[in-house]
């Protein structure tokens, strides 16, 4: 392979650890996978606490009716901004952070392929989510009105009306678009070029997969949310009117940009926890992954079929009745490879000799309660049914269960697997346990009744509510504030984890199996320096 | 660690407790499990097919994590349950046993969901076949205008909760939030075509009773229909995110029986050719003063606030503003560009001031006009005639 030589280079020098200069420099000149890794993480958690901190604030206004904390204007922008914060900057930071730390260990190689786009990829979020927020902080001091308005979806014309956090909020997205196209590229590159000898595409872990077929996603549908929210720009600021039926263009066309992004984008986030999650259920039921290659077809499966059900996202906006069946059909048909991976995942339990460690316990939470989101999901497609879900509660509490139990869940199974892997310490169990239990007990007790809210009638984005939604909106926020508040938990364990804790073995977990438990914990300095070679 | 354990323990006391406290509300309350009672035929189709799957799904959670949690109880290491090797199916009925979910999936699909969800779409699209009537429903920011082509009836519904329950300075009332002043008077029995569009932003018209939802795109119509079984009075809002008080656009419609939807539109004709022929009469100030104050009040307090003080930065005052306060029109009786009567009649592009020459009167628009240049400290002293209105036209 022709990374052989830098190999022969890299080990003629020793370790470059000296090399490093200290400080905040090294930090922002490293090239490293495992630092950047650790830099996205880091990020990712960070801004997790700050969206948190949004909806807390939210769902606070709503555990009464009446306007308690504060007026709708800043309602709006709270609920759009927690959106736009909690998948750009926590959920897509994390996954990658994952990619980083783990694509290298696991195919064998000693670095990503391009640590210098590496870095750059990662030095452009903390600017990005700067612009994201401080039309909040502008507004504090007088200057403009506040973060973007009009919900994460910024639908025209709605946010050709908005304030300045509208342009904001585009060229943050912008800029995170870039961050993603660049960690994309990276990702491909590194798994095309730098596994290990031997290691067919058919022998690839199934993160890396899971992670392949996202990059390829993010490259496909990125560049459409780009041009979306440029032409947004335009119509706002340079006179044309691609979404303004007075001048020859169409609101709906908006929609149908977004959502080309926006239903791939969904897929973007779970295809790296749909990866990561057959590692963790192998390892702990001490049993190979069952069904490796149905898995692989299935994703790319899904990866194909993510960019053909859009308008589903909006069927209530009105379309000719064959687009409605085509898209009501199709969408349907995503059930499919998602029920093969469910049979894989319930298939590599099976007969096992399961262990319920803190890993195993997200990981099998991931699958029930993602496993509603799916269920839900399905009825979600029905056009008519859809009619009445749309735009209410149901479908809030339906994406929450995709990704807060699918995603965030899915982050923290990964993040307590490989944890003593990356810090060479075990963090504690106890707490882990604590967080699991408290997490998935008040995430129920958060969403649960939102489902009924939106059977009931409720709509999304408002900030006041009828009274017959009174009890189960507290309820809601009861859930909500436990939830944002176990988290602490969380950080407060991976904290002491990486501070310090019982000394990790290699291979951490008794039933671990791939490259990287074969790795010191923490793994050396460039990983693999000496790339293994795969039977 | 430990002052870390202690401390979940006392947060779990306190909100066990805090749950405690909340049961009894949830027993006394009027809650609702799912849809509201279906009152046409579209909502009794949606709300079976609704029950129907989630039948289907509860059966299959049931089913797949029954299959998981048995596994998780009899396949664990502690219980001393050696692993198996195998990593899929081998031999035909292995393969039978991982094909046959997938069949079963297949089918509940596209023939258990599917069948049923295509009838539905089909029915509920087609707004055209034997439609008795039409009612054009426009959004805007922040109400409803209805139109009833057949009868030349046109007029606002906007929210009538008081601000002072909103803010908590008084007690809600039983239809908080959900009530207006002119809801949409509906016949039972007919099947009403519904047109909708919207003259800003995209609203989204529901009334959960009905089964149906269907957004108001500006610039665009959009149809869905109703044939309401049941007299009554249903109540529903906009669904769609459309700015600062999308939350206060609430939908109501009164169903009633054929002889009496003729009589209100006899009654609503009368009111608003009494309303048209305001425009030939000269008004006296004070007349058109108390006028615009209930017009000012309902159209336009929302956002520049009863006082006139606006809502910075978004929403500007009209107390001191130079537009206001600006020459009323020019000296041959034209309206000047960018002007007071401009802004009020023609709205100002790219912001949430919409245009309100369609939307109210003659008389409503002149009342409204004369009372911002005479309020909140404007001292103008000048007032228009809704005669004058009427030839800006």
């Amino acid at each position: 392979m022709s990374t052989a030589p830098s190999i022969e280079h890299d080990t003629s020098h020793g370790h470059h650890t000296e090399h490093y200069q200290g400080g905040i420099m090294r930090w922002l000149t490293t090239t490293n996978h495992k630092d950047i890794g650790t830099m996205y993480m880091t990020f990712a958690l960070i801004m997790f606490f700050i969206g948190g901190a949004m909806i807390l604030a939210v769902r606070a206004e709503l555990f009464q009716p009446g306007l308690q904390l504060m007026q709708p204007e800043f309602f709006n922008q709270l609920i759009g901004v927690h959106a736009l914060v909690m998948i750009f900057a926590a959920l897509m930071p994390a996954a990658t952070g994952f990619a980083n730390w783990q694509i290298p260990l696991m195919i064998g190689a000693p670095d990503m392929a391009l640590p210098r786009i590496n870095n750059w990829g990662f030095w452009l979020l903390p600017p990005a989510a700067t612009l994201l927020t401080l039309p909040f902080i502008l507004a504090l001091f007088g200057i403009g009105d506040g973060a973007v308005n009009t919900g994460w979806t910024l639908y025209a014309p709605l946010s050709v009306q908005g304030g300045m956090g509208v342009d904001f909020a585009i060229f943050s997205i912008h800029i995170l678009g870039v961050s993603s196209i660049l960690g994309s590229i990276n990702i491909i590159v590194t798994i095309f070029n730098l596994r290990a000898p031997g290691m067919t595409m058919m022998k690839l872990p199934l993160f890396a997969w899971g992670w392949l077929i996202t990059a390829f996603l993010l490259i496909a549908t990125i560049p459409v949310l780009a041009g979306a929210v440029t032409m947004l720009l335009t119509d706002r600021h340079f006179g044309t009117s691609f979404f303004n039926a007075a001048g020859g263009g169409d609101p709906i066309l908006f929609q149908h940009l977004f959502w080309f992004f926006g239903h791939p984008e969904v897929y973007i986030l779970l295809l790296p926890i749909w990866g990561l999650i057959p590692h963790v259920l192998g390892t702990f039921s001490r049993k190979p992954i069952y069904g490796y290659k149905a898995q692989v077809y299935s994703f790319v499966a899904i990866g194909v079929l993510s960019v053909v059900v859009w308008a589903h996202h909006f069927f209530t906006a009105g379309m000719p009745v064959p687009a409605l069946l085509y898209f009501m059909y199709s969408t349907m048909f995503i059930s499919l490879p998602l029920a093969v991976l469910f049979f894989c995942w319930v298939a590599t339990m099976w007969r096992g000799a399961m262990s319920f460690e803190t890993p195993m316990l997200f990981a099998q939470g991931f699958i029930v309660l993602f496993g509603l989101a799916g269920l839900t999901g399905l009825v979600l497609a029905d056009v008519a049914a859809d009619a009445q879900y749309h735009h209410s509660y149901f479908v809030v509490a339906h994406f929450h269960y995709a990704l807060f139990a699918g995603g965030i869940m899915g982050v923290m199974t990964g993040v307590y697997y490989w944890l003593p892997k990356w810090t060479g310490h075990m963090f504690s169990e106890t707490l882990g346990k604590w967080h699991f239990w408290l997490t998935v007990i008040s995430f129920n007790l958060t969403f649960m009744p939102q489902f009924f809210l939106g059977l009931a009638g409720m709509p999304r984005r408002i900030p006041d509510y009828a009274l017959q939604f009174v009890e189960f909106n507290a309820i809601s926020t009861v859930g909500a504030f436990i939830l944002g508040f176990s988290q602490l938990i969380f950080a407060y364990n991976v904290w002491k984890c990486v501070k310090g804790g019982t000394r990790a073995t290699d291979k951490v977990w008794e039933g671990a199996e791939g490259l990287e438990w074969d790795l010191s914990s923490p793994p050396p300095h460039h990983s693999w320096e000496v790339q293994p070679v795969i039977k | 660690m430990k002052i870390l354990h202690r401390f979940c323990l006392r947060t779990g006391k306190f909100f066990s407790g805090l749950l405690a406290a909340l049961f009894p509300l949830l027993a006394r309350a009027d809650y609702s499990w799912n849809f509201p009672t279906p009152v046409t035929p579209i909502a009794r189709d949606t709300l079976e097919i609704h029950n129907h799957f989630m039948i289907v799904i509860t059966v299959l959670f049931v089913v797949v994590f029954g299959i998981m949690i048995y596994s998780m109880i009899k396949h664990r290491k502690s219980v001393g349950h050696q692993p198996a090797k195998f990593t899929g199916p081998t031999g035909t009925v292995q393969w039978l046993w991982a094909l046959v979910p997938f069949a079963i999936l297949l089918f509940i699909d596209y023939v258990l969901m599917g069948i049923p969800a295509y009838h539905a779409v089909i029915d509920m699209e087609d707004t055209r076949t034997k439609a008795d009537m039409v009612l054009k429903v426009t959004g805007m920011q922040w109400k409803w205008q209805y139109e009833y082509p057949d009868s030349g009836i046109k007029y606002l519904s906007t929210m009538s909760t008081p601000r002072d329950q909103i803010a908590n300075k008084e007690a809600k009332g039983e239809h908080y939030l959900l009530e207006v002043d002119n809801p949409v008077v509906l016949p039972v029995g007919k099947k009403v075509r519904i047109l909708l569009t919207s003259t800003d932003v995209i609203h989204t018209w529901w009334v959960p009773q009905f089964g149906v939802k269907r957004d108001a795109i500006p610039g665009f119509l959009r149809e869905t229909w109703v044939k309401i079984e049941q007299p009554g009075t249903y109540r529903g809002q906009c669904a769609e995110l459309c700015g600062k008080d999308h939350g206060f656009m609430p939908v109501v419609v009164h169903a009633v029986p054929e002889s009496e939807y003729l009589a209100w539109v006899d009654e609503k004709k009368t009111q608003l050719a009494a309303a048209a022929a305001g425009s030939g009469k000269t008004w006296n100030k004070d007349d058109l003063m108390a006028a615009g104050k209930d017009v000012y009040e309902k159209q336009c307090a929302v956002c520049h606030q009863p006082e006139g003080q606006g809502l910075a930065p978004v929403f500007p005052a009209l107390a001191g503003s130079k537009i206001v306060t600006g020459p009323l029109l020019s000296a041959e009786g034209k309206i000047i560009k960018d002007s007071h009567v401009d802004r009020v009649l023609n709205g100002k592009e790219g912001t949430a001031m919409q245009a309100f020459r369609d939307t109210l009167t003659d008389t409503e628009l002149a009342a409204v006009i004369t009372y911002e240049r005479n309020s909140f400290g404007n001292k103008k002293g000048d007032m228009i005639q809704p005669a004058q209105i009427k030839s800006l036209r």
